[in-house]
């Protein structure tokens, strides 16, 4: 098992069995599948999700304590939402014992440090019930989407129907169907700065993590990581809620995920490295040591 | 008179007397005790300046605190809480509030502190950081003239930070767990309470000040943040909201605690613990079981 994936039991490729979920789904709807099921089983009693913010696309943590404010909450934004500002306030102004999040793998790593160093979390460490990850390469901050849609790609915020990064592309379809593809040469240089010294690309701390590289278009890769992640996932395949191929079966395969990780991990580890370097005689400050 | 009355009475016939049984009781107890503390180890709770809110915090780990004062910990010294007047030599020592350098009491006890205790631990703001006893004046009656308050590394060298207002209590039980395996552990369990002890070890070499202003020169201006929001969710008086995706604080209201920067991913992140969540948070909820 190689480092880069991090520790998993099992890895498939899914899809939700929910017609309402897929349709508007990025890939599987995984993520949303496996909330609405633990919702409704009372695995947790809400979730910290990526819903829109006061912008056309602008992402902004949510706490969905429905299936319809999941479902409003579908799709990959591609700009940063805070998730874990709100994992606090999740259990007191909204009253939430088992706390359902979805994040990237470093928000992931920030729900870990909480449980094991929570220094600011009072009583939160115990209330994780289900951190799900998503595959990340780097994310944007809203401005930066802005930049690229309105500038590069000439569409309107408001008019995008969904966004998309695969087969090398950005990709921008808008709800008149047109659809616009970034090389990503362009969009390299407009990426979170932060991103740069992060050295996990398929969320090796959740519970359950999940993207759409490794899979065919419409279905997910699904990594279960913990004990706890393997229980809820048994429970909602025993309920139906996912069809699944064996990943060993499907194109491109788990060799993809594997190289995606390989490029990501070993590029940021070079710029942590070289950040030691960054001055003369003078580094730039390293988070991992 | 009494005492050789006593000695020439240990009766060989069966207990008559109320007062017989009594003394046959005592040392039962006694023997019983002294069985299960032998491998436990001496904790103290100085209390200088602070609000006893962290004290507060470590009671709140309910039956978590009945365990550890069972299994693994004897309070030595504590206020209200020991019947000892004064510090004695101890393993660990839990050092709530900063100094007021116009007590000489409290300046005396600090001292004491470090030459009786293995390990110093600051616990909460006040200690750490000074937190809010740094925006005292003095004028408060009946000592006006207490108007200068340190924290704790300022005067003595410290080991190990409890940052946070108030620290939280399942940080506080990690710690106490951790430091129980440093001290009496088997090899990989010191091995393992190193590990984990480490960054807060290194946070206390850092430094005395702390401030929202960290995240700034620490972590933004370094490049370093990813806009996960852990800080806002960590601010015990809500200074922290995100500006297009990063953190914003309002720096009159923070209060000094250190809570933000530690909670941080990208303060300190350290793999070799982090990728044993699952092992550890069992660990800590085995050993509180």
């Amino acid at each position: 098992m190689a480092m880069e994936l991090g520790k998993y039991k099992t890895c498939v490729s899914a899809r939700s069995t929910d017609k309402e979920i897929v349709q508007k789904s990025q890939d599987g709807g995984i993520v949303t599948q496996l909330f609405a099921f633990a919702l409704e089983k009372g695995i947790i009693d809400g979730a910290i999700v990526a819903g829109v913010g006061d912008r056309p696309w602008k992402a902004r943590p949510f706490i969905a304590t429905t299936r319809e404010e999941l479902l409003a909450a579908r799709g990959t934004k591609y700009n940063i939402s805070p998730q874990i500002a709100w994992l606090k306030e999740a259990t007191r102004s909204f009253g939430l014992d088992k706390i359902g999040i979805v994040g990237v793998p470093c928000q992931m790593q920030a729900v870990r440090k909480a449980q094991l160093y929570p220094t600011g979390m009072r009583d939160v460490p115990d209330k994780i019930a289900l951190a799900l990850g998503i595959f990340c390469m780097e994310n944007f901050p809203y401005k930066s989407i802005q930049q690229l849609v309105e500038d590069h790609a000439g569409q309107k915020m408001q008019s995008v129907k969904k966004m998309e990064i695969g087969k090398g592309k950005f990709w921008v379809y808008t709800e008149r169907g047109a659809v616009v593809q970034l090389p990503l040469k362009i969009t390299h240089k407009y990426e979170q700065p932060g991103c740069h010294v992060c050295l996990d690309y398929v969320a090796n701390l959740a519970d359950i993590s999940t993207g759409s590289v490794g899979s065919p278009d419409g279905w997910s890769t699904v990594f279960v990581r913990t004990k706890n992640g393997e229980d809820i996932w048994s429970k909602a395949m025993a309920a139906g809620c996912f069809e699944t191929k064996a990943i060993e079966q499907v194109k491109p395969g788990l060799e993809m995920v594997t190289k995606l990780a390989t490029e990501k991990i070993t590029k940021n580890k070079k710029t942590v490295d070289e950040r030691a370097t960054f001055g003369v005689k003078k580094g730039l400050r390293n988070p991992y040591i | 008179m009494t005492a050789p009355v006593k000695k020439e009475t240990p009766p060989v016939k069966p207990a008559v007397t109320p007062s017989d049984v009594k003394t046959e009781k005592k040392v039962e107890i006694i023997k019983k005790e002294e069985k299960s503390v032998t491998n436990k180890i001496k904790v103290g709770h100085i209390h200088l300046s602070g609000c006893t809110g962290c004290l507060v915090s470590l009671a709140d780990n309910y039956l978590g605190l009945v365990k550890i004062l069972d299994d693994y910990a004897d309070l030595v010294y504590g206020l209200t809480l020991a019947d000892v007047r004064h510090i004695p030599e101890m393993d660990v020592a839990l050092v709530e509030g900063s100094v007021c350098i116009q007590d000489h009491e409290s300046v005396e006890d600090i001292k004491t502190t470090r030459q009786k205790a293995k390990v110093v631990v600051a616990v909460g703001g006040c200690a750490s950081y000074g937190n809010i006893t740094r925006f005292a004046r003095g004028g408060q009656h009946n000592q006006p003239q207490h108007e200068s308050y340190l924290p704790i590394g300022n005067l003595i060298d410290v080991d190990v930070y409890i940052p946070g207002c108030a620290p939280t209590p399942q940080l506080i039980r990690n710690v106490c767990v951790m430091a129980y395996l440093l001290l009496r552990g088997t090899d990989d369990q010191k091995a393992l309470a190193t590990k984990y002890l480490k960054p807060l070890m290194d946070l206390a070499k850092r430094g005395t000040t702390a401030c929202f202003c960290d995240l700034m020169t620490e972590v933004i201006n370094q490049g370093l943040c990813m806009g996960c929001g852990s800080c806002a969710a960590a601010c015990p008086v809500r200074a922290i909201t995100h500006e297009w995706g990063k953190p914003q604080g309002q720096r009159d209201l923070c209060i000094k605690c250190g809570a933000c920067y530690s909670q941080c991913p990208r303060s300190f992140f350290n793999f070799d613990v982090m990728n044993e969540f699952e092992g550890i948070i069992d660990l800590i909820n085995g050993a509180l079981k």
